[in-house]
């Protein structure tokens, strides 16, 4: 602060210091998921004193899981300036993945247990035949769409879960940037997107179960014995250590160089292209990346939310995604998570009927009524008066530390 | 046969007088039908088949008024005999299950009687098949049109072959040429599908052809129906629509099924029936010397199967050689159930004469469909157009403005009763609510942001949900009508094929106006000058002395208010629900998208390309609505790939790049 002009410019480069001592953020909000953590297993149902319900546990386990798309969202908007509207429709597919193998795997030991009870052995082919009547049964099929070949797989499936939301986000951002669709224009492509997908999983015939969707996913075939309390622990652990692991890593992505390079993507992009940067493969690279997170987090998601169907992708959702970031702070990892937790945990504490409602005397305020037009109302005052966000409140509280 | 004649002679002698001088018969007495009642008096109490024709002819020689009501009450058990007298009444039920008699001509009461004085008349079914007949050919020659209609279309929907005599009669006396045309029909669809003479048959058949009426094609479609046989040697007498050759047009199992069906063949056990033999033979644990545990494959249940088969426990399973020798003895066909050559290859003609002629009529109805959706596009993405093609302002709200509209026309159709005044008052009434709410938003929102056009796309976005939530609160969940008036209520037909709604021929027709109106406004008024003016450079415009605030307002409002009123115009189609708006947000961007931002002609030809994709893929696939506007979507995305500018793109300055 205090220094010489003179001996800034003779000083020798600055050494460089460790990554986490750049970003003390980082430390804090490892410690503070880590304390959460601890709480909650703490309290839990499953493992603790019970003063944690199983369904909040899987209620925050499940805010997790949306910390962590929120984060992916931020990286792609806060950081690279391209808002998607889409991403839900990656959390969505990850969800499928994995839920197909849910679904079929425990379809598939209902079905041997059934059959054994005959005198011969079933053969393959009628196993698989009982399974997808049992998992088709609801939408008047009775045979195994040729995506479900190999959902007995765990190994496919997890590779699923990462592969097609990010094989789509490719093909997709690969045509929209090189036909450099950027702003606005972006937006509304990949809201068209997420719209597309919905519609196409709506229908009965493309072999997801259409509006049934996928249900029954809370019951991990395998772990079947394992009570609800402890799985949903478990799924908690699973979810905080993703969230921690995929702040960790943003945090990282974004410290360096290449964050330099993103962030001057959402400035300016033209200067950016001028100064010789491949534009395009860094926002394709931000794009999917961001895409398999999202998937990954909906993997972690549907399994405690225990049911997926094609609503889940609606465009609204992606739109929701994008307000938790904005409310939360754009371009700090952290004001993303506030967000997405904030207001997620308010709106299932609003609409749950969690909320005592508000006598007026003259009128009664019923929250589950009220809660979209305040979040409504309120995201417009954030957007007009607070572009930075709940994070930015913690601006203040650093600069007064010198 | 002697039915028919007598009910022609019966009717050749009413329907003239009836329908030429419509003059009510002269009473001799008070009582006509009475009177002749009574003179039949045993036949009409104890009707049978035999003896109805005698009523009959002494009913027409009466020719007393009120004889079709007498028949019908008749056949529909609703007359009675007093005991003691012998007098037929009409009855009503009264709530303490008592009678009021009501007089046979005039109408009047005569007197209450309990259920146990008189007799009620119930002719079985045969008699009342017997009367309906005769009230057919009365109703079809009665003096009303309206009436002779309602009979000709209720003879239609039940055709019958006794049908034929009256209706040749009844078009001898018709004096309607709309009418007339409208019974030869059916006396052509009658002959083709019931007349015995070959040749008269024929040509009534030929005389369907190039009709493209639903009726036509499903009595011709009736008289190609077929069923699938087989022989082994193709039957003579048998008319024969096809040969299915096994391996092709047949699967070989199928064919060797029907053969075992017939029990011509042994019967080929499926994998359950053999799962199930071998299940029936398990010996201590294994079936044919293989372990139970073992038969987890179709391989080794085969060979437990054959190990049985030699036993001589299970029939022996016929192998592929055998099925294809047996089938290969038997000749598999489908043949028609008409078995008059002559008459199945007419039928054929007649169909194939009107294929041409129909795809022609769909094609036209799909085009009207497509021209019908496009509309309805272009009114919603019509003020988009406006706010988000002008001024490059996305408002997410601009659906909750197109709901606020539909609102507004069923806000003052629960206030005004005539709906065609209420339409009157609700079209510039819903502008001028979403003009004012347009206007607001843009004073106190969208003014802050226009540097931010991603903010403006949330900001929008909250006030959306709010709206959405807060149509909620006030209207509730459930959709609300908004009745349009009798003249828009119907539809235009044009033949079965195609017809439109009345209601989508107003939406296009408010479409072309608007289109002509904002054309008129941005081109050719001083509001579009300036409107062009500020889009093209804010701040060349302030200095020449235009207030861009007060445009950019006054701009955003239009667009907004044009919302409105789209939103009664789609109310009056689709029901008023506070989701309505959502459900038009993204396809009217993608139809300004497509079209091109910034023109008016762009968003004409997007919502024309959508409107048109939608409805082609749906013909297509027609069961599939959500698969098309699936392919559509994508089509979009691809569409943008190639021409990110929209089918319409500004060039130069305009363009704003």
């Amino acid at each position: 602060m205090a220094m010489p002009v003179s001996e800034t410019t003779h000083a020798p480069p600055a050494p460089r210091r460790s990554f986490l001592h750049e970003n003390p953020s980082v430390l804090w909000f490892m410690a503070c998921l880590g304390l959460f953590t601890l709480i909650v297993s703490v309290l839990s149902e499953g493992m603790g004193t019970g003063a944690i319900s199983t369904s909040l546990v899987k209620i925050l386990g499940m805010t997790l899981c949306l910390c962590l798309i929120a984060i992916a969202m931020d990286l792609v908007w806060g950081y690279c300036g391209i808002l998607s509207l889409g991403h839900f429709a990656f959390f969505g597919l990850g969800g499928y993945a994995i839920g197909m193998w849910l679904m079929y795997a425990r379809a598939e030991i209902v079905v041997r247990d059934n059959l054994a009870a005959g005198t011969i052995p079933p053969t393959e082919t009628e196993v698989a035949e009982a399974v997808a009547a049992q998992i088709f049964g609801v939408v008047g099929s009775s045979e195994l769409p040729l995506i479900w070949s190999f959902a007995g797989s765990l190994p496919f499936q997890l590779a699923m879960v990462v592969l097609v939301p990010g094989l789509l986000a490719l093909v997709f951002g690969w045509l929209a940037f090189r036909s450099r669709v950027t702003g606005v224009y972006l937006s509304i492509l990949t809201q068209a997107m997420t719209l597309a997908l919905s519609l196409y999983l709506f229908q009965n015939d493309t072999g997801l179960r259409g509006n049934n969707g996928l249900a029954g996913l809370q019951n991990i075939p395998g772990f079947l014995d394992v009570p609800q309390s402890v799985l949903s622990v478990w799924f908690f652990w699973a979810s905080a250590a993703a969230l921690g692991a995929g702040y960790l890593f943003f945090a990282w992505v974004v410290s360096g160089k290449f964050g330099s390079v993103i962030r001057a993507i959402r400035d300016n992009e033209t200067r950016v292209r001028f100064l010789g940067y491949n534009v395009e493969g860094y926002k394709l690279f931000v794009f999917t990346l961001t895409a398999v997170i999202s998937g990954i987090a909906g993997a972690l998601y549907y399994p405690q939310a225990g049911i997926i169907n094609p609503a889940e992708i609606a465009p609204i959702a992606s739109i929701y995604l994008a307000v938790w970031v904005a409310i939360g702070g754009r371009g700090r990892l952290y004001g993303a998570v506030i967000g997405a937790a904030a207001v997620s945990l308010l709106s299932s504490w609003l609409t749950g009927g969690g909320a005592p409602n508000i006598d007026l005397g003259f009128y009664r305020i019923v929250w589950t009524d009220w809660w979209l037009v305040l979040l409504g109302l309120g995201f417009v005052l954030v957007t007009l008066f607070f572009p930075r966000g709940i994070g930015g409140l913690f601006d203040y509280l650093v600069r007064k530390k010198p | 046969m002697q039915r028919f004649i007598h009910i022609a002679t019966l009717l050749a002698c009413l329907a003239l007088p009836a329908v030429m001088s419509a003059q009510p018969a002269l009473a001799q007495s008070d009582t006509p039908l009475q009177n002749v009642l009574q003179t039949v008096r045993e036949r009409v109490a104890n009707p049978s088949r035999g003896t109805v024709p005698e009523v009959l002819d002494a009913l027409l020689a009466a020719e007393a008024p009120g004889t079709v009501d007498f028949l019908r009450a008749w056949a529909e058990r609703g007359v009675y005999e007093r005991q003691g007298d012998g007098l037929f009444f009409f009855a009503r039920e009264e709530a303490d299950r008592s009678l009021t008699l009501l007089d046979i001509d005039r109408g009047t009461e005569a007197g209450q009687v309990g259920s146990r004085d008189v007799n009620q008349i119930r002719p079985n079914a045969g008699v009342r098949r017997e009367i309906g007949a005769a009230l057919v050919q009365f109703e079809l020659t009665d003096p009303d049109p309206a009436r002779r209609r309602a009979a000709l279309e209720s003879a239609a929907r039940s055709p019958d072959p006794d049908q034929i005599p009256a209706l040749e009669i009844a078009i001898e006396a018709e004096s309607d040429p709309a009418l007339a045309a409208r019974m030869a029909r059916l006396h052509s669809l009658l002959i083709a599908r019931f007349e015995t003479d070959t040749a008269i048959r024929v040509a009534a058949i030929e005389n369907l052809s190039g009709d493209i009426s639903t009726e036509a094609r499903r009595v011709l479609n009736q008289l190609l129906a077929t069923r699938a046989g087989f022989a082994e040697t193709l039957p003579e007498d048998t008319n024969i629509a096809r040969i299915r050759t096994p391996g092709q047009d047949i699967e070989l199992a199928a064919a060797y099924a029907q053969l075992s069906d017939a029990g011509l063949a042994p019967p080929r056990p499926g994998r359950n029936a053999i799962r199930d033999a071998l299940r029936a033979n398990v010996v201590n644990g294994s079936v044919g010397g293989i372990q139970v545990h073992q038969l987890d494959t179709d391989a080794a249940r085969r060979e437990a199967y054959r190990a049985l088969e030699d036993a001589g426990t299970v029939p022996p399973l016929p192998s592929q050689a055998e099925m294809e020798a047996a089938v290969a003895t038997h000749v598999f066909f489908d043949a028609y159930l008409e078995p008059d050559r002559a008459v199945t290859n007419a039928a054929r003609d007649a169909l194939d004469s009107t294929r041409t002629v129909i795809s022609a009529w769909q094609f036209l109805g799909i085009t009207l469909d497509a021209l019908s959706l496009a509309s309805i596009f272009f009114l919603a993405a019509i003020g988009l157009a406006i706010t988000f093609g002008v001024m490059r302002v996305i408002n997410m709200a601009h659906g909750e403005f197109i709901m606020m509209g539909a609102y507004t026309g069923y806000v003052v159709q629960t206030l005004i009763p005539s709906y065609t005044l209420s339409l009157v008052v609700a079209l510039p009434l819903a502008f001028a609510v979403a003009f004012a709410a347009g206007v607001t938003m843009e004073r106190l929102v969208i003014r802050h942001l226009y540097t931010r056009p991603l903010e403006t796309l949330l900001a929008t976005f909250g006030i959306s949900i709010a709206l959405q939530q807060l149509a909620k609160n006030i209207f509730g969940t459930q959709a609300r009508p908004l009745t349009a008036p009798d003249w828009l209520a119907g539809a235009i037909r044009f033949n079965d094929i195609v017809s439109i709604s009345t209601i989508r021929v107003a939406i296009f027709v408010m479409a072309l106006m608007f289109l002509l109106l904002l054309l008129y406004i941005l081109n050719r008024t001083r509001l579009g000058l300036e409107v062009r003016a500020v889009t093209q450079n804010p701040g060349m415009a302030a200095s020449m002395g235009i207030n861009p605030g007060r445009i950019n307002m006054l701009t955003f409002g239009l667009g907004s208010g044009i919302a409105g009123v789209a939103g009664v115009a789609i109310g009056l189609y689709a029901q008023v629900t506070s989701e309505m708006g959502a459900n038009y947000i993204v396809q009217s961007f993608m139809t300004v998208v497509v079209g091109g931002v910034g023109s008016v002609f762009g968003t004409l030809a997007g919502a024309g390309l959508i409107g048109a994709l939608q409805k082609g893929i749906e013909w297509f696939n027609p069961a599939n609505t959500l698969a098309a506007q699936t392919y559509m979507v994508l089509f979009i995305i691809l569409f943008i790939q190639f021409r990110p500018k929209g089918i319409v793109a500004l060039k130069g300055r305009a363009a704003g790049d």
